[in-house]
C-alpha cells in the first residue's frame, strides 16, 4: 500500500525555500458590495431581500454551524453555511502526536462514528507498516463498525422525526442506541468516543457478555425497526413533508463529491465497504442501498434500509468470530517508512479518507481527513434553493451533518 | 342532579339583601373575576403537569419525578421559577406593543371562558348568542401573537407571527361551520340550550353522520387553532427556535403559555358542551338501572371528564405527527377542511328540513 | 369520477397511517412496564459500571500503603494531552543500589480524554481505570490529583523494566 505521488526530498526542498508573499491589507478585507433591492415594477412595493442567521445556536443545526438565509417570504433564495465555530485544529494537532494518539483525536471529529474514524487511522498506519492483523481484530472491527452505524443512523432518525416535529421519535431513537452504547460500555470502556482500535489491533479483547448482548440486540431492535416505518416512514405528513424535497441529481452528487447515503440515495454507487473492502466486508453478504429519487424521502428511506443491512451484516460474523489474538506485536514506538498514505472507509456519513505523509518520523509529516460531512455541506445550498424554510430543515437533517466532523 | 343555580341565587340573594343593586353587581362581577383567576392559574398549572406526564408515557419515559411526589409540584415550582425571572426586551422592541401582546391573549381567552357552562347553573354569561360570542372573541388571540411577533423587532418572532395569522384565520372557517352544523340541528346559538336539547342524547349519537364529521374537522382545526401539535407551525421549536415567544421571558412568557393551555381547555370545553353533551350524563335508551348510576356521578365531574378525553386526544396528536409545513397546512384547510365542512353544513341543512334527525 | 375515487383514496390512506402511527404511541402509553428511565441519584446503591469503565486514573495501594509505580514515565510519554505528570526522585536503597521513585504523581482529571493509553503502556501496571464517574466540583484545582498516597512507597519486588 506503500505510494509515492512525488519525490520527497524535493518537495521538502522547494518548501524552505519558498518565500510567502505578504497579504496587502485592503486585499484581505474586502467590502462586500451593499445588495441591491429586488426591482419591483410598483415603487410603492419596494421589497428587500429578508436576511436570517440560523445558528450558530439553533436546535435544528446540529451543532454549531451557522446558516444566513436569504428568504423571500418563506421561501429561500440562497443558504450560506459558515463553519469553523468548533475549529480545533486536529490535523494540526496529529504532527505533533504519535500515531497511538492520533486515534484518539479522531474520536473527537465525527463523534457518531468514532470506532470507524479510529479504524481509518489504523488501517492507514497499519498498511504502511504492512503489518500482519489477527483475523479476529478484522471481525471484531467490522462487527463494532456496524453498531456504530446502526447506533449513528438510530440517532439521526431520532433527531430527523425531531426536526420534523415528532419529538416522540427522537426519545424512541434513544431509547435503541442506549442499547448498543451499553454493549460499546461493556466491551471498549466507554459509550462515545471509545478509542477501541490502536495500530495493530484492538485495546482489549471482545468481554464475555459480548457476543450475547450483540445477538440479544439484534433480536430486539429487529422488533423495534418495523416500529420507525408505523411512526414516522408510512406517517402521510411525514411523506408529504419529503417527498419531492431537496432533489439532489446524480451528476450534482458526484459534482459537490457527496458521498454516504445521501450520495446513494441519488443513485451513485460509491459505499465504500463494496468498491475498496476493508475489514471482513468482502466476506459477508449485504446489499448496497441505492436509490434514484435523491429527494429527503429518498435519503431517509436509504438509511432504514441501511440499518436492515448492518443487522445483516452483524448477524452474519456474531457467530464466526475467529479465535487468535486481539492485537498483532508493535514497536513501542511506530514509525512510518517516508511517503504517502490513503486509507478511505465509509462511515455513516460517507466516505472518510485520512492521508498520512509521513517523513519517517514517529509522528506525521502532515495529516489531512477528507470528511464527509464537509462535502456533503457543500451541496446544501443547490439543495435547498427554492425550498421552504421547513423544507431546509429536513433537508439538513438527511444530510446527517455532524459538525465537528466538518471543522475538524 | 345538582344545581348550581341553587348556590348562585342563594348569594345573590344574599348581596342584593344588603347592599344597593349596583353594588351587588359589582361584588358579584369582582367574585367571579377572582374565581375565573383562579382557575385560570390552576387549571393552567393542572394541564402543564398533565401533558409533560402524558407526554413522558407516550415516550417511555417518567416526566417530572423530583418536586413532591410524583413530581406533583413541579409547574408550581415552575411558575414561581417564572415570576422570579428578568423580564428582558430587545434594545428595538415596541415597549409598548410589546408588553401589551401578552395581555391581549390573556384577556381573550379569559373572555371566552366567561360562557362556558361548566355544570347546571355553573356559567357566568349565558348568552343567547354564545357560539356565535365565543368564536368571535377566541380570535382576538392572533392579535396578540401578530402583536408580540411585530414588536420583538426578531425575524424569527416576525415569521412565526405571520404564519399564526395565516393559520388561525384559515382555520377559523372550519370552527364555525362545523360548530354551525349543531347551531342548526338544535335551533339555538345559546349553550344551556344546546346542552338541554342533548338530554336525550349527545348530539354526536344522535346526529347522524355529519355531526361525526363536524366532530373529527372541529377536532383537527381546533388544534390548529390553539397552535398545538402537528399545527405548531408558529412556533416551530426546529424551525423558528420559539416562533412569536422567543424574545419573552419570564412572567410575560409564561402568559403565552398559559394562554395556550387555557385555549386547549376552551377548545375541548366547547367541543364537549357543543358536540358530547356538555355536563349532561351519558344515558343508555331505556337501561334505567345504568342510567341512574350515571345520573350519581356529578354534572362537574362529566364536564371534567368529556373535556379531560378530547384534551388527551389533542395530546395524543401532537406527542405523535410530525408538523405541518405552512402551505400543506394551509391546503388542508382549504382544499379539505373547508369544502368538506360546507358539504357538511348542506347535508345537515337537508337532515334539519326532512327532520331525520332524533 | 376517478378523480373523486383518488381524492378519497388518498384520504382514507392517509388517515390509516396516522392510526398506524398513534398505535404505536397508544402501545407505549397503556404499557408503563416498559418505560426506560432510570432514577439516576437514586439509584445510586444500584448502578452497577461495567468494569472496563474508564472514570478516572488511579493508582492502586495495597493495604500496607504500597503501589506499583517505579516512576518511568511511559503512562506520561504516552498521554496525549499532557495530563500525567510524574515527579521522581533518584535514591540509593538498602541494598546500595541507585533507585528512583516517585515523589508526586500528578493526574489533572480536567485534562484527560480517558483514551486508555497510558494504562496501556505502563510496564508494572501499576494504574488502572476506576469505575468512579462524578467529578464535578466547585473548583479546577480539585480536579489536579496527587495519586500516590502520602507515605505510600514501591512494592517489594517491582523494578522498572525496559519498555521498549
Amino acid at each position: 500500500m506503500k505510494q509515492t505521488l512525488y519525490n520527497w526530498d524535493e518537495m521538502m526542498q522547494s518548501e524552505t525555500t519558498e518565500t510567502v508573499e505578504a497579504i496587502e491589507p485592503s486585499q484581505s478585507v474586502e467590502t462586500p458590495e451593499p445588495l441591491e433591492p429586488i426591482e419591483h415594477s410598483d415603487p410603492i412595493l419596494k421589497t428587500q431581500d429578508y436576511f436570517i442567521n440560523m445558528g450558530p445556536q439553533h436546535p435544528s443545526t446540529h451543532g454549531v454551524l451557522r446558516l444566513v438565509l436569504t428568504l423571500d417570504g418563506e421561501i429561500i433564495k440562497n443558504v450560506e453555511p459558515h463553519i469553523g465555530y468548533i475549529h480545533r485544529s486536529i490535523e494540526k494537532m496529529c504532527e505533533s502526536d504519535s500515531y497511538r494518539q492520533i486515534v484518539h483525536l479522531t474520536d473527537r471529529m465525527d463523534y457518531l462514528s468514532c470506532h470507524i474514524n479510529n479504524e481509518a487511522v489504523c488501517l492507514a498506519v497499519e498498511n504502511a507498516l504492512e503489518l500482519e492483523i489477527p483475523d479476529r481484530v478484522v471481525v471484531i472491527r467490522t462487527i463494532i463498525d456496524e453498531l456504530t452505524r446502526l447506533a449513528s443512523h438510530q440517532l439521526w432518525w431520532g433527531v430527523m422525526g425531531m426536526d420534523l416535529g415528532a419529538i416522540t421519535s427522537f426519545l424512541y431513537g434513544f431509547r435503541d442506541r442506549e442499547m448498543i452504547t451499553d454493549i460499546f460500555e461493556e466491551t471498549c470502556g466507554a459509550r462515545l468516543t471509545m478509542n477501541y482500535n490502536v495500530p495493530g489491533g484492538l485495546m482489549f479483547d471482545i468481554h464475555p457478555n459480548f457476543q450475547r448482548k450483540v445477538k440479544e440486540f439484534v433480536q430486539y431492535f429487529k422488533k423495534k425497526l418495523p416500529e420507525y416505518d408505523d411512526l414516522l416512514s408510512g406517517n402521510v405528513i411525514f411523506l408529504e413533508r419529503t417527498k419531492g424535497i431537496g432533489v439532489l441529481t446524480k451528476e450534482d452528487v458526484i459534482s459537490y463529491g457527496v458521498s454516504g447515503p445521501t450520495a446513494r440515495a441519488s443513485g451513485f454507487a460509491c459505499d465504500v465497504r463494496k468498491r475498496h473492502p476493508y475489514n471482513a466486508y468482502d466476506r459477508v453478504q449485504f446489499k448496497e442501498i441505492v436509490m434514484t429519487e435523491g429527494d429527503t424521502y429518498a435519503r431517509y428511506r436509504v438509511r432504514i434500509l441501511e440499518m436492515w443491512e448492518s443487522l445483516s451484516i452483524i448477524e452474519q460474523l456474531i457467530d464466526n468470530i475467529p479465535e487468535g489474538e486481539y492485537c498483532a506485536k508493535t514497536k513501542a514506538v511506530i514509525k512510518l517508512p517516508v511517503g504517502e498514505f490513503y486509507q478511505r472507509v465509509e462511515t455513516a456519513r460517507g466516505d472518510l479518507g485520512v492521508y498520512i505523509v509521513s517523513d519517517g518520523k514517529k509522528s506525521p509529516y502532515r495529516m489531512k481527513f477528507r470528511s464527509p460531512g464537509f462535502s456533503n455541506l457543500s451541496a446544501l445550498n443547490h439543495c435547498a434553493k427554492g425550498c421552504k424554510i421547513a423544507d431546509l430543515v429536513a433537508i439538513m437533517s438527511t444530510f446527517d451533518l455532524v459538525l465537528p466532523d466538518i471543522d475538524r | 342532579m345538582q344545581d348550581f343555580s341553587l348556590l348562585t341565587r342563594a348569594i345573590h340573594d344574599n348581596l342584593s339583601s344588603h347592599l344597593s343593586p349596583t353594588l351587588t353587581q359589582v361584588t358579584e362581577m369582582v367574585i367571579v373575576a377572582v374565581c375565573f383567576l383562579t382557575f385560570f392559574a390552576l387549571t393552567g398549572m393542572i394541564m402543564v403537569y398533565v401533558e409533560r406526564k402524558v407526554c413522558a408515557l407516550f415516550q417511555q419515559r417518567l416526566g417530572p419525578m423530583r418536586v413532591g411526589p410524583w413530581g406533583l409540584a413541579q409547574s408550581f415550582a415552575d411558575f414561581i421559577k417564572l415570576l422570579f425571572k428578568e423580564p428582558l426586551m430587545t434594545r428595538q422592541a415596541d415597549s409598548f406593543i410589546f408588553n401589551l401582546a401578552p395581555f391581549i391573549i390573556i384577556i381573550s381567552s379569559f373572555m371566552a371562558i366567561a360562557v362556558i357552562p361548566f355544570a347546571k347553573g355553573l356559567q357566568a354569561l349565558d348568552f343567547d348568542i354564545g357560539i356565535f360570542y365565543v368564536t368571535a372573541v377566541s380570535s382576538i388571540g392572533v392579535v396578540s401573537i401578530l402583536l408580540a411577533g411585530w414588536s420583538s423587532s426578531n425575524k424569527y418572532s416576525l415569521i412565526g407571527a405571520i404564519r399564526s395569522g395565516a393559520q388561525v384565520l384559515s382555520y377559523e372557517i372550519s370552527i364555525g361551520l362545523s360548530l354551525l352544523t349543531i347551531v342548526m340541528l338544535s335551533g339555538t346559538l345559546q349553550f344551556s340550550t344546546i346542552i338541554q336539547s342533548q338530554a336525550n342524547g349527545w348530539w354526536i349519537f344522535k346526529g347522524h353522520l355529519p355531526v361525526i364529521f363536524a366532530f373529527i374537522i372541529y377536532v383537527i382545526a381546533g388544534t390548529a387553532e390553539t397552535n398545538r401539535g402537528p399545527f405548531d407551525i408558529a412556533e416551530a421549536e426546529s424551525e423558528l427556535t420559539a416562533g412569536f415567544h422567543t424574545e419573552y421571558s419570564g412572567i410575560k412568557f409564561s402568559f403565552f403559555f398559559l394562554a395556550e393551555y387555557i385555549n386547549m381547555f376552551i377548545i375541548s370545553a366547547i367541543a364537549a358542551t357543543v358536540f358530547l353533551g356538555g355536563w349532561m350524563p351519558f344515558h343508555m335508551g331505556s337501561w334505567d338501572a345504568f342510567n341512574g348510576i350515571m345520573d350519581f356521578i356529578p354534572p362537574l365531574a362529566w364536564f371534567v371528564l368529556k373535556v379531560g378525553g378530547i384534551m388527551f386526544l389533542m395530546m395524543w396528536f401532537r406527542w405523535t405527527f410530525p408538523r405541518l409545513r405552512i402551505d400543506q397546512l394551509l391546503t388542508l384547510e382549504w382544499k379539505y377542511l373547508m369544502p368538506l365542512s360546507i358539504l357538511n353544513v348542506v347535508f345537515t341543512a337537508f337532515i334539519v328540513v326532512s327532520g331525520w334527525h332524533f | 369520477m376517478s378523480e373523486v375515487g383518488e381524492y378519497i383514496r388518498d384520504v382514507v390512506t392517509g388517515v390509516k397511517s396516522l392510526l398506524k402511527g398513534m398505535k404505536v404511541t397508544g402501545h407505549y402509553i397503556s404499557h408503563p412496564s416498559e418505560i426506560v428511565t432510570q432514577q439516576y441519584p437514586e439509584n445510586r446503591e444500584t448502578l452497577q459500571m461495567f468494569d472496563r469503565f474508564r472514570g478516572e486514573v488511579v493508582l492502586l495501594h495495597d493495604e500496607n500503603n504500597e503501589h506499583k509505580c517505579t516512576g518511568c514515565s511511559a503512562c506520561e510519554i504516552a498521554c496525549p494531552n499532557g495530563t500525567i505528570r510524574i515527579v521522581s526522585n533518584q535514591i540509593v536503597n538498602e541494598a546500595g543500589k541507585k533507585q528512583k521513585i516517585i515523589d508526586t504523581f500528578v493526574y489533572n482529571l480536567a485534562m484527560c480524554t480517558f483514551c486508555n493509553l497510558c494504562i496501556k503502556a505502563c510496564p508494572t501496571d501499576a494504574i488502572v481505570m476506576a469505575q468512579n464517574f462524578e467529578h464535578a466540583t466547585f473548583e479546577r484545582t480539585e480536579l489536579v490529583k496527587i495519586l500516590n498516597r502520602p507515605g505510600s512507597k514501591i512494592m517489594e519486588g517491582v523494578e522498572e523494566k525496559s519498555t521498549d
